[in-house]
């Protein structure tokens, strides 16, 4: 075991490797972490005075619905179709996923609006940007399997009419809206576990280079 | 004894589910009115987060 024998064995406060310089691919890991996003970044206490507006409450508002449309699709992941099409409790529980998910998209449009307007690119943020399209495109994707798979003749025009769009760039034959099993799996598995982790590192990099300020007001030193 | 109309019912009241939905076509642009009175709210609440004052101003 290299990575202990690479230690030596002194108490704390002699020379030698101190335990929080030890050479593991753990601690080399945990000093890069720390260092990237310090917890008073990654957990703040406080904001700037600028982000006493509605418009920075939009980018919370999406997180909210994106938990409430992942808790409604746990609940009828679990329960089933025979559940969801035919009881109350089921019927409710489907309109609550569908409904978060238009205040999902509603939130997240605003945001995007608010943030393009500001420019939120600036200030090494690109990445925050980027990310942020990424978790917006990948999203109607994720929506887009959700409206196939509801067993309906709504899904049934959808998929049907998708085949030829899909089919059109060249991806139909892999990704198959048809196939109802492929488009579910997508739509519980795949799919939202690529938005969470788009969201989650969009989230990290916010805390990182922190909320994107206004533009200055004409005159004022930039 | 009065009548209390459900939830399902009001809306079948303002909004007609069994129909066709409605379209707006201008030149090739052709847009469903649901997706439009959406797009409306959302420029009503952009506009309404910029003019609205924040009830509680930051300090820092």
């Amino acid at each position: 075991m290299s990575t202990i024998s690479d230690a030596p064995m002194e108490p704390a406060g002699q020379v030698g490797y101190r335990p929080d310089t030890r050479p593991t691919w753990t601690g080399r890991l945990r000093r890069r972490a720390v260092a990237t996003l310090p917890p008073e970044k990654l957990l703040p206490d406080s904001q700037p005075s600028y982000v006493a507006s509605w418009i920075y409450v939009f980018g919370a508002l999406t997180l909210g619905a994106f938990g409430v449309v992942l808790a409604s699709g746990a609940v009828l992941a679990v329960k089933g179709p025979d559940w969801w099409h035919v009881s109350s409790a089921g019927l409710f529980v489907n309109s609550v996923h569908l409904w978060g998910t238009e205040l999902f998209f509603f939130f997240m449009v605003i945001h995007l609006w608010g943030k393009f307007f500001m420019a939120a690119w600036r200030g090494r943020r690109r990445a925050t940007w980027i990310t942020g399209v990424l978790a917006f495109a990948i999203s109607i994707a994720t929506a887009f399997t959700g409206y196939l798979s509801q067993q309906n003749f709504d899904s049934e025009w959808i998929g049907t009419q998708a085949k030829d769009g899909i089919n059109a760039t060249g991806a139909g034959a892999f990704w198959n809206v048809l196939d109802f099993g492929q488009m579910l799996l997508w739509h519980v598995l795949l799919l939202p576990l690529v938005v969470a982790v788009m969201v989650g590192i969009h989230v990290l990099l916010v805390r990182r280079r922190g909320v994107v300020p206004p533009f200055p007001a004409k005159g004022a030193d930039r | 004894m009065p009548t209390i109309m459900s939830a399902p019912a009001v809306t079948a009241v303002l909004v007609d589910l069994s129909r066709p939905g409605r379209y707006v076509h201008w030149g090739f642009i052709q847009i469903s009115v649901a997706n439009l009175v959406v797009i409306g709210l959302m420029l009503l609440v952009f506009i309404l987060a910029i003019a609205i004052p924040f009830p509680h101003g930051g300090k820092k």
